[in-house]
């Protein structure tokens, strides 16, 4: 009877553990084991938004410069392998760490939904009905979850913009993508996009960063205040790089006026490559 | 009867059983004659413990432990919320860690002439004794004591003691304990010795044939009636401090735990007893719900002081330093402001009665720290007392550095309690009574950083061996079953308390009545009483009683969280416990320690004690509300500590 | 010096765990010395008065170490004041004609009772499940035999004052009980005594912390709602030590 009383008012758990699967992957059963592996692939997808920020600034130098860059990418590991193997090595990688990503990002998320916006009545709404007034949470912080999917179907755009072709059809030249780019960029709706795409992507990056010590671990109260900076400088260095790209193209730093080699991709691809040799 | 005269014919002398033999042995001996129950055969045995402060929490988590099948109860919604974790000072240990002369006998000795000779030896003694053991218990279960930069436990000098014997941890040392405590009963929960009723409050304790067999509790959110059966229930309810109204104890504390084994049977001690705190805040309105405590080491630099002249209404930046009257410096210039905490009190409460309170209710006395500031400096006053002068501020809005803190007395422990013998059980075989809730081991009075030290050596290091004593007899006895009439009836007489409280209908609420029993009950039985106030409050309390049995409001109902019907309860014993009080104040004629008959004084307006008729301890049995209470009485013998008066001068 | 100010409490009141619930307002007229737990009692004696029933909430020392009090006020959990427990939050901290809106801690792990009072037992639970240093009373050493070095005792100290008052649960948007539980196992963690049981506490905590609450996204808004402070460095260190004790090789249990 006593226990009847107790039962009744039981708080009972908002999800059951399933059986536990084997080392390693039973980390990646928890919470705190998948915030580890949003943070080591939110490290490696940093790393390739910066590098691949720094690459892009050899847009500045030129089409033969850039088209020099895009080879050498293709030509990482010498002769050692085919070419391109390296290059997709990182691109599976990277698509490996993006799915991770997400996955950990959706899953958790869902978590979250279950333990608070449907605390007692306020079943599908607001944790408060009265509002929140937050203090320590930043706009970046809360906006994860919208400046996530923004950054993945950016990413998508993208791709089909300056890697498949798709968006700029007939205009787009493989192999040549300083033309690539400038065409894109110089429509003005796309511009917007990509200032919009990276400005979310920045503020990810802002409190991504900062997380990342967080849910490794990594924290040391003597240089924890330098954490925040050093997120704030990632963040503030992939957004001016990248914002340049937009906005150059809109001033016309970036065009195809004063280039010497045709655009075509047979004979402009043998001059591009010609020009960068002789550099 | 008539209080005040002659003793009751029924009236008996009660038998401590404590063993015979030199003090510094009892304990140890008397562990060896105690009966034993095989490990095997202590889960054949069930246990009630009610409360899980110190004393509950510990007792409940070393049975367990030992294998008795064990239920706790808190009314509250998780053990860690007693208050026992609001104690601050610390937790006085024999350890002589500090290599500065303490010993077991030392710390006896202090203890019981700290409770003005009105405690019992042997108890003291084995409290003493034990004192070490939970230092290292508490050092094990990672309490984190502060330490010195060697890594070692630090010692201070507390309440005026001329040894450094109490361990601390920062200013919440009852948190930590507590703590401890809780985690070690939580480990048995897990364990499955222990079963945890959080949010029932006892409101019955069952008897069968003069022995307890288990409680009646209520579901505090549910509003279901309980009976639960055992072989042993152990009260670890604390202390009635708020039968004042405004005290430093927390909301919900309350005697009727307590008071309901006292109407089942058990007697109650020298509820006279209550000690009166002299570093509080004091009361910033009407409607102030609790005070507020200070921690006593405020005094070490702070000068107490009021205006020379009554009514002075002026602030105090505005009265020159001819027109302060540092009265305990005045009168008593070896100890200055660091008498012991009664004298303090009532000072305090002479110079406030004759019209010298300041603030805006004129109801405190300065505490000024601004000789202090000025010789050592604003940063070495706030490295030690920043954080008190922090919580000051918030509560009072005034900035302490700047301007005289304002303080007051206010009730903070009681001493009395349910009487309980050697082993901790009460008159009624079954029930014992551990930490605040007995009428305990420190007399009249009760030193700094000791009431730690009893609870959690009841719990942890006392009444585990002496039930065993009790239960090796029961063995094989199976529980009295709870559809027993002895429970069916008592579940009924608590239904039938809820339904009256919430169809009473009157005019008033529960706190309203509470707070004018407070008023009584601070007036008549506070820090200084006279015969004339004690027979006004006999008579004002049983008036209010009936007022607020006929006339209180209790709205909404009983099955679901209504902390009006709680509170209705929880006040009705208040009023009891208060007449009785009253009585015992008045028949104890002689002061010690918290109690101070403004008939029995010095010339010099110390307490003066009546050893020739009063070295005993007076504990009251009920015989039901309408015939007063018997007062039985336990000599209380010295054979080991010289009695001797109190003098600060 | 104390003033009369005027505001209007919009509070939410509701009848029981399974009925839905509401904002009610009342106007109130209160001194700024009464505390805000005082101010409630005051509106509670007023409708009692009108034969209305008073409203549920739960306090207990209202000294701010007990844990029992809690409420969500004006979108902050405790209230405006930092590191203040609602019991110390005075009604100097605000202005007349203030509107204060009162909600319950809200969290799927701590349903509403009633009214503002809410069921944090879950919070029991995670103690439970091994939040204790594992010695009988007895057992114990001698407490000198271990030394402890100061400054790991008194961080260990800022972990363990923790009240258990559920503040960081009701702040964190995903209702996450991180910092609960990182208080709990570092304290342990940093103290000799909890070592034996470090990696399997840590584990075990972490598991049934996770499964009533949410998941930590680092918002920082658990420390700042925390009446007692307590830091966001716990919770790395409990993310790192979690992840050690999957790792962690058992046999070694002396291995950092």
């Amino acid at each position: 009877m006593a226990q009847s009383t107790r039962e009744r008012y039981r708080v009972d758990p908002v999800r059951t553990r399933r059986r536990a699967w084997p080392f390693p992957l039973n980390i990646y059963q928890s919470a705190v084991g998948r915030k580890w592996v949003m943070a080591l692939t939110g490290i490696g997808l940093v790393g390739f938004a910066l590098i691949h920020m720094v690459g892009n600034l050899h847009v500045y130098e030129g089409p033969a410069r850039m088209y020099e860059y895009a080879e050498t990418l293709r030509t990482i590991g010498g002769g050692l392998v085919p070419k391109s193997f390296v290059l997709w090595l990182m691109r599976l990688g990277l698509t490996g760490m993006f799915a991770l990503h997400l996955h950990a990002a959706i899953t958790l998320k869902d978590m979250s939904r279950h333990s608070s916006d449907d605390a007692g009545l306020m079943s599908g709404a607001k944790k408060y009905a009265g509002g929140r007034d937050h203090i320590a949470a930043t706009y970046a912080s809360r906006t994860m979850r919208w400046t996530g999917p923004i950054i993945a179907l950016y990413l998508l755009f993208h791709l089909a913009d300056l890697t498949w072709g798709w968006w700029l059809g007939p205009d787009f030249v493989r192999g040549d993508p300083y033309h690539n780019v400038a065409t894109s960029l110089s429509s003005l709706p796309v511009a917007i996009l990509y200032v919009v795409a990276n400005v979310a992507l920045a503020l990810h990056i802002f409190h991504g960063a900062w997380s990342i010590f967080q849910s490794l671990g990594i924290n040391n109260p003597r240089y924890n205040h330098l954490r925040r900076a050093l997120a704030a400088g990632i963040a503030g260095l992939i957004l001016i790089g990248n914002l340049s790209f937009p906005i150059l193209a809109q001033t016309g730093l970036i065009s195809e006026d004063n280039r010497a080699c045709p655009v075509n991709d047979s004979d402009g691809l043998v001059c591009l490559a010609e020009e960068a040799e002789g550099h | 009867m008539e209080p005040g005269a002659a003793p009751q014919p029924n009236s008996t002398v009660l038998d401590s059983k404590v063993p015979d033999g030199p003090i510094a042995d009892l304990w140890e001996n008397h562990k060896f004659s105690m009966n034993l129950v095989n490990p095997s055969n202590k889960r054949k045995f069930e246990v009630i413990v009610v409360g899980t402060g110190l004393a509950g929490a510990s007792a409940a988590a070393t049975l367990g432990e030992l294998g008795y099948r064990v239920k706790a109860f808190t009314f509250h919604d998780s053990p860690r919320r007693a208050h026992s974790i609001a104690a601050q000072g610390g937790i006085n240990a024999a350890k002589n860690y500090p290599n500065d002369g303490d010993s077991v006998h030392r710390l006896f000795y202090d203890t019981v002439k700290g409770g003005d000779y009105r405690s019992r030896e042997a108890n003291v003694h084995r409290l003493a004794e034990v004192s070490v053991n939970i230092i290292d218990q508490a050092t094990a279960q990672g309490v984190p004591f502060a330490r010195d930069y060697g890594g070692l436990l630090d010692n201070r000098s507390f309440g005026g003691a001329q040894v450094s014997r109490t361990f601390y941890a920062r200013g919440q040392t009852g948190q930590q304990l507590l703590l401890g405590a809780y985690s070690a009963l939580m480990r048995q929960v897990a364990a499955g010795t222990v079963e945890l009723h959080n949010r029932s409050e006892l409101l019955d304790v069952v008897l069968k044939d003069g022995r307890a067999c288990g409680i009646v509790t209520r579901d505090l959110v549910s509003g279901e009636v309980t009976p639960h059966s055992a072989h042993a229930v152990v009260l670890a309810t604390g202390g009635y401090g708020n039968v004042y109204f405004l005290s430093t104890n927390a909301m919900m504390c309350n005697v009727t735990a307590a008071w309901r084994a006292h109407r089942r049977g058990a007697l109650f001690a020298n509820p006279c007893y209550t000690q009166i705190h002299p570093t509080c805040i004091p009361a910033s309105d009407d409607f102030q719900s609790k005070l507020t405590l200070m921690s006593e080491s405020l005094r070490n630099d702070g000068r107490i002081w009021v205006p020379s002249g009554a009514g002075d209404a002026r602030s105090a930046a505005d009265i020159p330093e001819a027109e302060r009257d540092y009265y305990l410096e005045r009168k008593y210039p070896a100890f200055g402001n660091l008498v012991p905490r009664d004298v303090a009190s009532r000072n305090a409460k002479t110079v406030v009665d004759a019209g010298h309170g300041v603030g805006p209710l004129n109801n405190g006395v300065f505490l000024d720290f601004a000789v202090a500031i000025e010789r050592d400096g604003h940063d070495a006053i706030a490295a030690r007392y920043g954080n008190l002068f922090d919580m000051y501020q918030r509560i009072t809005g005034e900035n302490p550095y700047t301007s005289p803190m304002r303080i007051y007395p206010a009730s903070h422990y009681t001493m009395g309690g349910l009487w309980v013998d050697y082993h901790l059980m009460t008159n009624v075989p079954g029930l014992y009574a551990v930490g605040e809730a007995n009428f305990s081991d420190h007399g009249a009075n009760r030193l700094g950083a000791s009431a730690l030290m009893q609870g959690l050596a009841d719990g942890y290091f006392v009444l585990p061996y002496t039930i065993g004593d009790d239960l090796a007899g029961l063995l094989g006895d199976p529980v009295v079953p709870t559809n027993d009439p002895v429970f069916t009836a008592a579940v009924a007489g608590v239904e039938d308390e809820t339904s009256r409280w919430l169809s009473t209908n009157g005019s008033r609420s529960v706190d309203h009545f509470h707070r004018e029993l407070g008023r009584i009950v601070w007036d008549n039985i506070g820090m200084a009483r006279t015969e004339t106030g004690l027979r006004s409050a006999l008579s004002d309390i049983p008036a209010l009683r009936d007022e607020f049995h006929n006339d209180v409001r209790v709205l909404g109902s009983a099955d679901t969280l209504n902390q009006s019907l709680e509170k209705a309860g929880r006040v009705a014993d208040f009023f009891d416990l208060a007449e009785l009080m009253a009585r015992d104040a008045l028949e104890r004629e002689e002061s010690c320690g918290g109690h101070f008959r403004e008939e029995h004084q010095t010339a010099e307006g110390e307490a003066q004690r009546d050893d020739d008729n009063f070295s005993h301890v007076a504990a009251w049995e009920w015989n039901g509300s309408d015939t007063p209470q018997t007062r039985h009485i336990e000599e209380l013998t010295f054979d080991n500590v010289a009695l001797s008066q109190r003098s600060y001068k | 010096m104390s003033d009369i100010i005027s505001v209007t409490v919009k509070v939410w009141r509701q009848d029981g765990p399974d009925s839905s619930g509401g904002f009610e307002t009342h106007p109130q007229q209160i001194s700024t010395d009464a505390s805000f737990l005082e101010m409630l009692d005051l509106l509670n004696e007023q409708l009692n008065d009108r034969g209305e029933e008073p409203i549920v909430f739960e306090s207990d020392c209202r000294e701010g170490i007990c844990g029992t009090c809690g409420v969500m006020i004006n979108g902050r959990a405790h209230g405006p004041q930092k590191a203040t427990a609602t019991c110390q939050l005075h009604m100097r901290e605000f202005a007349d004609g203030d509107e204060i809106v009162i909600e319950p801690f809200r969290a799927a792990g701590f349903p509403v009772i009633r009214d503002l009072a809410v069921d944090r037992s879950p919070l029991d639970h995670i103690i439970e499940s091994g939040g204790y240093i594992s010695v009988g009373s007895g057992a114990a050493p001698d407490a000198n035999l271990t030394p402890v070095p100061r400054d790991a005792a008194e961080q260990a100290f800022d972990a363990a004052a923790c009240i258990g008052c559920g503040a960081c649960v009701a702040a964190c948007p995903n209702s996450a009980a991180q910092l609960f539980t990182s208080a709990k196992v570092g304290h342990m963690a940093l103290l000799p005594q909890g070592q034996p049981e470090r990696w399997s506490r840590t584990e075990s905590m972490v598991e049934v912390m996770e499964s009533y609450f949410g998941s930590c996204t680092n918002h920082g808004e658990c420390h700042e709602a925390c009446p007692k402070e307590i830091s966001l460095d716990f919770i790395a260190y409990l993310n790192r030590d979690y992840v050690k004790a999957k790792v962690k090789n058992r046999a070694l249990s002396g291995q950092r």
